[in-house]
């Protein structure tokens, strides 16, 4: 399973018993239980974890580097890079700290497409996550079954963006363009047959022997804990906070959603389990009401210092071929200033600490991942467990190295 | 999350620290308190224990650079108070050489946060307990994030079949970097005296001949 580097010879005879000196293990980067490129030095005594400690940076590529050399809207695709479990929302963040700093809001339409998508977002990235984690823990049915939902989803992806995973849709001021025709029937078939499958994933996993030993009363995280720890998302929820920023801090149009904040009572990996399993059903609601209620309108603001001109308007207008011209080379200037403009991302909260100078660039763009925080709390989580939980703690933090590494 | 509500934290702050803050700042809603560097550690203690202020969270801890200030490291402490629905930024300011004490003994979710605001900026946290590089490869030289770093850095690795291993060469570019100036002279200057722009500014003197 793991590969040892730096085993001491650990048998020494000593009154007929043999004695196990502590020794560490190197687990990762490359293996299929550490969600990517996680390298683990672990200090291990027999099979118990007493230390472990998390390698990272595997996937370091400079993100916050690249976006200073870069104008606002070129730095949104970076974004869809980090979580590229869930891209959109960490385009949400983005865009919204951009909004707040130049002091314009979205369009009803696009915040509506907005919630719409970044909640089919927190379905894909939840069915990711449950069901690695029960691969993680032994069963296979579920990441099969689950991924053909998630083909579905992210073919909705596809048809409103045209890709399927680093989507780039949503834009300072809106998203790129309007939903294409007879997407919103296509997802509303889906959200009628979605509960099924959460049912089915649930018949398999929630009272499933193995799956509950493996999971109950592993990783115990007190509310204390979390707190100390910087843990959010469905980290803290697990452990009976209830807390979520689209009921707290509520931003776009969640003030007008109708939803409820599961919470969990033990904080163990299957309390998290179950908050995320008990989410999918919530999103699935928050995307029929969006559907329902979807007004007609535009989709990006009418600023053309911000938001380009439509095609047909440049083919006439002399100011429209200027306003595109300096849009997409020099791009927008924003005030000068700064923000911490935080959402609830399917793992947590996200955040993007945005410092402007006044030109078109950023100047500092601090990106606040949830999986960053929440991995560091893997050695408190781990110690005293078997090797095995390890495994079972990583997967129920749902941890994604894009968004951890930057 | 009302303007009045922070406002009024933010003089319960001032008040209660009284020397310790610098300066406190709402901007767009948001609540920024600037504190003396030695006086930083009382300071969380006193953000994170006063039920006024409650601030249970330590979502983040950064840096900003600004080269050209005396002082060119900004430490930006993002705080969140579960209690009171309420953010807070708690910042701190400090050179290459000046340690700022480590707010691991009142959050320790800052232990990784500041490993990485020393990786990338070379800010020391003294009395941390792990202080090693975070994001960077092993045996990394420099700070990354600094404005004085450039983008493409100073080093390139590849595999090389001789040796058998990874090898560490400088960066060879086939083509310069390509930094645009894309400050106009209308936005970017628009306080500079461009030839012609005194005709704009002449008094009106009224009649035309």
């Amino acid at each position: 399973m793991t590969i040892a580097t730096s085993a001491h010879p650990s048998a020494g005879q000593s009154g007929g018993k043999t004695q196990i000196k502590p020794y560490t293990m190197n687990f990762g980067p490359q293996h299929p239980a550490a969600h990517g490129v996680l390298r683990l030095v672990m200090e291990l005594n027999g099979e118990v974890v007493e230390r472990c400690d998390p390698h990272i940076g595997l996937l370091h590529r400079g993100t916050e580097k690249l976006i200073e050399y870069k104008t606002y809207l070129q730095a949104v695709p970076y974004f869809d890079r980090l979580d590229y479990v869930s891209p959109m929302c960490m385009e949400h963040a983005y865009v919204l700290g951009i909004e707040n700093l130049l002091q314009i809001k979205a369009p009803l339409r696009a915040q509506y497409i907005r919630v719409l998508f970044s909640e089919i977002t927190r379905i894909l990235n939840h069915i990711l996550s449950i069901t690695t984690g029960a691969l993680d823990v032994g069963a296979i049915t579920p990441a099969l079954w689950g991924f053909e939902e998630r083909e579905i989803l992210m073919e909705f992806y596809e048809r409103a963006s045209g890709a399927r995973l680093h989507a780039n849709y949503f834009r300072p001021g809106g998203v790129a363009w309007d939903l294409p025709a007879g997407l919103t029937d296509d997802i509303w078939e889906f959200t009628e047959r979605f509960p099924k499958f959460v049912d089915d994933i649930d018949n398999l996993l929630t009272n499933n022997r193995i799956f509950k030993q493996r999971t109950v009363d592993i990783g115990i995280v007190s509310k204390e804990e979390a707190f100390d720890w910087g843990f959010t998302g469905p980290m803290l929820r697990g452990s009976g906070v209830a807390w979520d920023l689209r009921k707290s801090q509520p931003y776009e149009v969640y003030d007008r959603m109708d939803f409820d904040v599961p919470v969990g009572l033990t904080g163990d990996c299957w309390a998290r389990y179950l908050v995320r399993m008990e989410e999918m059903r919530q999103s699935n609601r928050m995307i029929r009401q969006c559907l329902k209620e979807l007004p007609d309108g535009p989709v990006r603001v009418e600023d053309r210092k911000v938001a380009p001109p439509p095609r047909g308007e440049m083919k006439r207008s002399m100011e429209a071929l200027i306003h595109h011209f300096k849009l997409f080379t020099e791009g927008f200037h924003v005030p000068a200033g700064e923000t911490y403009t935080a959402i609830e991302a399917p793992k947590g909260e996200f955040g993007v600490y945005l410092v402007s100078d006044g030109t078109n660039k950023p100047y500092r763009c601090k990106i606040r991942a949830p999986g960053f925080a929440h991995l560091q709390g893997l050695d408190f989580m781990s110690k005293g467990h078997m090797l095995a939980d390890a495994v079972a703690n990583i997967a129920s933090m749902d941890i994604v190295f894009g968004e951890i590494d930057r | 999350m009302s303007e009045q509500a922070l406002k009024e934290l933010g003089d319960h702050i001032a008040a209660t620290l009284g020397d310790d803050v610098l300066k406190v700042e709402l901007k767009l809603g948001e609540l920024m308190v600037t504190v003396r560097r030695p006086s930083l550690i009382k300071s969380l203690t006193f953000l994170r224990d006063d039920p006024t202020c409650s601030f249970e969270q330590l979502l983040d801890v950064t840096a900003v650079d600004w080269p050209e200030r005396e002082e060119r490291f900004e430490v930006v402490y993002i705080l969140l108070s579960y209690k009171h629905n309420r953010r807070l930024r708690v910042k701190v300011t400090t050179d290459e050489d000046t340690p700022v004490a480590s707010a691991v003994p009142v959050y320790s979710a800052a232990g990784w946060f500041e490993r990485e605001t020393w990786d990338m900026y070379g800010v020391f946290f003294s009395d941390h307990p792990d202080l090693r590089r975070i994001l960077t490869d092993y045996g990394f030289e420099g700070h990354p994030l600094r404005k004085d770093f450039p983008m493409t850095g100073y080093v390139e690795c590849r595999y090389d079949e001789d040796q058998k291993r990874v090898v560490y060469e400088p960066v060879r570019l086939t083509q310069d970097f390509r930094s645009f100036d894309f400050l106009s002279p209308w936005e970017g200057m628009t306080n500079v005296m461009l030839p012609g722009d005194e005709k704009a500014q002449a008094p009106d003197t009224g009649s035309k001949p």
